[in-house]
C-alpha cells in the first residue's frame, strides 16, 4: 500500500530582491522574480528522505496555491525528486489571507489523498507560521510542528522539537500534519538529471470549481483579516563608531557588558 | 528574465540557475582558500558527480545526463564564474576524457570507465602535451611498442590537468603507424605523476608531470584504431574549445560583477568611483567584451545542438576560444584597474581572476595557433610553420 506524502509549498518573492505591496495592500508578486520558499525546501527534503528510507513504495505530491508563476516553485520541488504536483490557481483567490489559503490547501490535500502532510515552518514572505496548524484542524488530524528531526516507522511518526530551554520528543500516528525547521537537514540541490526529469512529471491544475469552493469563501471576500497599510521599516542607525586611541578595548568591553552580551 | 536568458528554454534556465546556486554557495566562497592552499577540496569532485556536473551530455545508460551542448556551456560558464580551477577539473575530465571515451570507446571500455567518471568516483586526465611538444603536438615522442599482445609505453607528459588525481590517463603515444590513444589506469606499474607547484594561476588544480617507465597495458586499453590517435586528440580538443571559451566567459563575468559592485561602493573625491567617466569606460568595454564572447560561445553550442559535428564547428570553436580567452585576460586586467590598490591584495578576488584568466590564451591551443586555424580556413593556405 503506497504511502502518500503531500508537501505544501509556497512561491514567494525573492528575499534578496525588492519586495513590496501592490495598491490593494496585497504582496506584489509581479515586479520581482519569485522562487520556491527556502523554508519549504526542508519540507520537500524530509519527504524525499522518508521516501528513500522506505525504499520506494511512497508517492510524494507537492501542492501549491498561487498565481501562474507558482509553477516555478512546483518545478523545483519536482526537480528535487517529488513525483507529481498540484497547482491551485484561480483569479478569485487573489487577496486570500491564511484562512482562505488553508481552506484551499486542505481541500486540495484531501483531493490528492494523504497519509502525511509536510510543511516548512513558515513562509519567507508572510512568515506567520500558522498554516500547518490550520491545515491540521481543517483535516482533523494530529499536528507536530517545528520539528528539527523526523522519522517514520511502522506508521508512527517520531520527532524532536528544539525550544530555547528544552528539547521535546513527540510522536503521532498517521495521518498527520508535520512542519519542519531549517535545522531538520540540509535540503538537496536538484541534480541535472532531476531537472530534466521534472519536465515529464504530471502537474495538475485546479481552480475553485475543481475544489468545490465558492469565491466568497476565499479571496478578499473570504478574508478574516485585512492589511490596512504598510510602512517600510526605517533604516538601521549607523551605530557608534569608536576610534581606538588606546581605550578601544575598554570601550568595547563596556559596551558588551552594558548590553549584557558578557 | 534577464537579457542573458532570452532564447533559453525553461530547462536550460533551470539548469543554469541550479549551477549558479551551487557555485555561489559551495564553490565561490572557497576559491581564495583553495588558491592559497594550491588545492581545491577533493570532496568537491564527488559532490559535482552526484549532481551530474561530470555526466553532462553523456548517455544515460552510463549514468550520464543527456543535456544539450548549450546547457553544458551554461554550466561551464557558471563553474568558471566560481572557480576556474574547478571548471578546469570538469572541462578536462568530462570534456576531454569522458566524452572522448563515449565517442570512440569500445563497449567494454565505456562500461569500465564511464560510470565511475560520471559519478565522480574517478577523474580522467588528457595526456597529450610533453616537455618537448606543446603547440607541435604532432611531434610527440612518447612511444608505445607491441610486446606479446600488450603495449609497452615509455615517455613523459607535461602540464597535465588532474594528473595526480586521475584514475585513468588518456595517453597519446607514437606507434609504428602514427599516434595511437591508450586508456592507461594510473595505478599501472611504471606510471608516476608528480605535481607541479608554483603555477601562476589555476593553483587549485592538480597539474602534473607524468612519467611512463615501461608501462605495460593490454591491447584492450587501446582507444580507437592504431595510428588514429592524432585525429582523436584533435577532435577532443576541438570539442573542448567550447568548454574553455565558456570558462573564459565565466571568469570574465565574475571579474566584471565584482568591479561593478566595487565601483558603486568605493568613494573618492566625495562620490562613488562609478561617477568617473574613465571608470565607466573600463566597465562598459568589459561588458561588451564579455557579451560578445558569450554570444560566440553560445553560437558554437547551438551549431552542435543543430547537428553540426566537430569538423563542421571547428573554426567557430577556434574563433570563440580565441576571442573569449583574450577577452578574459583584458577584462580581468581592466577590472583589477577599477579596484585600484585593494585589487592587488588577495583578500579581494581580482588578483586571482587575473592569474586564472592568464592561462586561457596559452593552453588548449595558444591564441597564435587559433589564429592560424582561422587563417587557414579563410585562405586555404596552411601557415602553421
Amino acid at each position: 500500500m503506497s504511502l502518500r506524502i503531500v508537501v505544501c509549498v509556497k512561491y514567494v518573492p525573492d528575499a534578496g530582491g525588492e519586495r513590496g505591496f501592490a495598491a490593494d495592500m496585497t504582496t506584489d508578486r509581479e515586479s520581482s522574480d519569485g522562487l520556491l520558499s527556502e523554508l519549504d525546501e526542508y519540507g520537500v527534503e524530509q519527504a524525499l528522505r522518508i521516501a528513500e528510507a522506505l525504499e520506494g513504495d511512497v508517492e510524494v505530491t507537492v501542492v501549491t496555491v498561487g498565481p501562474d508563476d507558482a509553477k516555478d516553485a512546483l518545478r523545483k520541488a519536482l526537480a528535487m525528486g517529488a513525483d507529481r504536483a498540484v497547482h491551485v490557481s484561480d483569479e478569485d483567490i487573489h487577496g486570500s489571507d491564511v484562512m482562505g489559503t488553508s481552506l484551499l490547501m486542505a481541500r486540495a490535500v484531501e483531493r490528492v489523498g494523504f497519509d502525511l502532510v509536510l510543511c516548512g515552518m513558515a513562509s519567507t514572505d508572510g512568515a506567520m507560521g500558522v498554516l500547518p496548524a490550520l491545515l491540521a484542524e481543517r483535516l482533523d488530524v494530529p499536528q507536530m510542528t517545528l520539528l528539527s528531526e523526523l522519522t517514520l516507522e511502522s506508521g508512527v511518526l517520531s520527532g524532536r522539537r528544539d525550544g530555547d530551554t528544552a528539547s521535546e520528543r513527540l510522536q503521532a500516528r498517521l495521518p498527520a500534519v508535520v512542519s519542519v525547521t531549517d535545522q531538520s537537514g540540509e535540503a538537496r540541490y536538484p541534480s541535472f538529471k532531476g531537472i530534466m526529469a521534472a519536465k515529464k512529471k504530471p502537474v495538475e491544475t485546479l481552480d475553485l470549481d475543481g475544489l468545490g469552493i465558492e469565491p466568497d469563501e476565499v479571496g478578499t471576500a473570504g478574508a478574516w483579516s485585512r492589511v490596512l497599510d504598510a510602512t517600510a521599516r526605517p533604516p538601521r542607525n549607523a551605530g557608534t563608531v569608536v576610534s581606538d586611541e588606546g581605550e578601544g578595548g575598554l570601550q568595547l568591553a563596556e559596551f558588551l557588558a552594558m548590553a549584557k552580551f558578557v | 528574465m534577464s537579457t542573458q536568458d532570452f532564447g533559453l528554454t525553461e530547462t536550460q534556465r533551470d539548469i543554469k540557475a541550479m549551477a549558479a546556486e551551487f557555485v555561489d554557495t559551495e564553490i565561490a566562497p572557497h576559491a581564495r582558500d583553495w588558491d592559497r592552499a594550491e588545492r581545491v577540496d577533493p570532496a568537491i569532485v564527488k559532490r559535482l558527480g552526484d549532481l551530474g556536473f561530470l555526466g553532462l551530455m553523456v548517455p544515460e545508460q552510463y549514468g550520464g545526463v543527456e543535456t544539450d551542448a548549450l546547457s553544458y556551456t551554461l554550466v561551464t560558464e557558471e563553474l568558471g564564474r566560481g572557480d576556474s580551477s574547478v571548471r578546469g577539473i570538469v572541462s578536462v575530465s568530462l570534456g576531454l576524457v569522458t566524452k572522448t571515451i563515449a565517442a570512440h570507446g569500445a563497449e567494454e571500455q565505456k562500461q569500465q570507465w564511464l560510470p565511475q567518471l560520471v559519478s565522480g568516483d574517478a577523474l580522467g586526465c588528457f595526456a597529450l602535451t610533453e616537455p618537448g611538444t606543446g603547440s607541435d603536438a604532432g611531434a610527440l615522442s612518447t612511444r608505445a611498442v607491441r610486446s606479446n599482445g600488450d603495449w609497452v609505453i615509455n615517455g613523459s607528459k607535461m602540464f597535465i590537468t588532474n594528473g595526480t588525481w586521475a584514475k585513468v590517463a588518456l595517453t597519446f603515444a607514437r606507434t609504428d603507424d602514427g599516434v595511437t590513444a591508450f586508456l592507461v589506469p594510473t595505478d599501472t606499474p611504471g606510471f608516476t605523476a608528480t605535481e607541479i607547484h608554483g603555477k601562476l594561476g589555476l593553483r587549485g588544480q592538480a597539474t602534473a608531470e607524468l612519467t611512463y617507465d615501461a608501462v605495460r597495458v593490454p591491447d584492450s586499453a587501446r582507444l580507437g584504431q592504431v595510428g588514429k590517435g592524432m585525429g582523436i586528440a584533435l577532435g577532443a580538443l576541438s570539442r573542448g574549445r567550447i568548454s574553455v571559451a565558456a570558462g573564459a566567459v565565466g571568469v570574465a563575468q565574475a571579474a566584471l560583477d565584482a568591479a561593478v559592485r566595487y565601483s558603486t561602493e568605493r568613494t573618492q573625491f566625495g562620490k562613488p568611483i562609478a561617477s568617473f567617466q574613465l571608470v565607466q569606460e573600463l566597465l562598459a568595454d568589459s561588458a561588451v567584451d564579455v557579451r560578445a564572447s558569450r554570444l560566440l560561445t553560445h553560437q558554437v553550442a547551438r551549431m552542435a545542438d543543430a547537428g553540426a559535428g566537430p569538423k563542421e564547428y571547428a573554426v567557430d570553436a577556434s574563433i570563440a576560444k580565441y576571442h573569449a580567452s583574450e577577452a578574459a585576460v583584458r577584462v580581468s586586467n581592466n577590472c583589477l584597474q577599477v579596484f585600484g590598490g585593494y585589487g592587488y591584495i588577495d583578500e579581494y578576488p581580482l588578483g586571482q581572476y587575473v592569474r586564472d584568466a592568464r592561462v586561457l590564451t596559452l593552453y588548449e591551443g595558444t591564441s597564435q595557433v587559433q589564429k592560424l586555424i582561422i587563417g587557414r580556413a579563410l585562405t586555404g593556405v596552411h601557415a602553421m610553420v
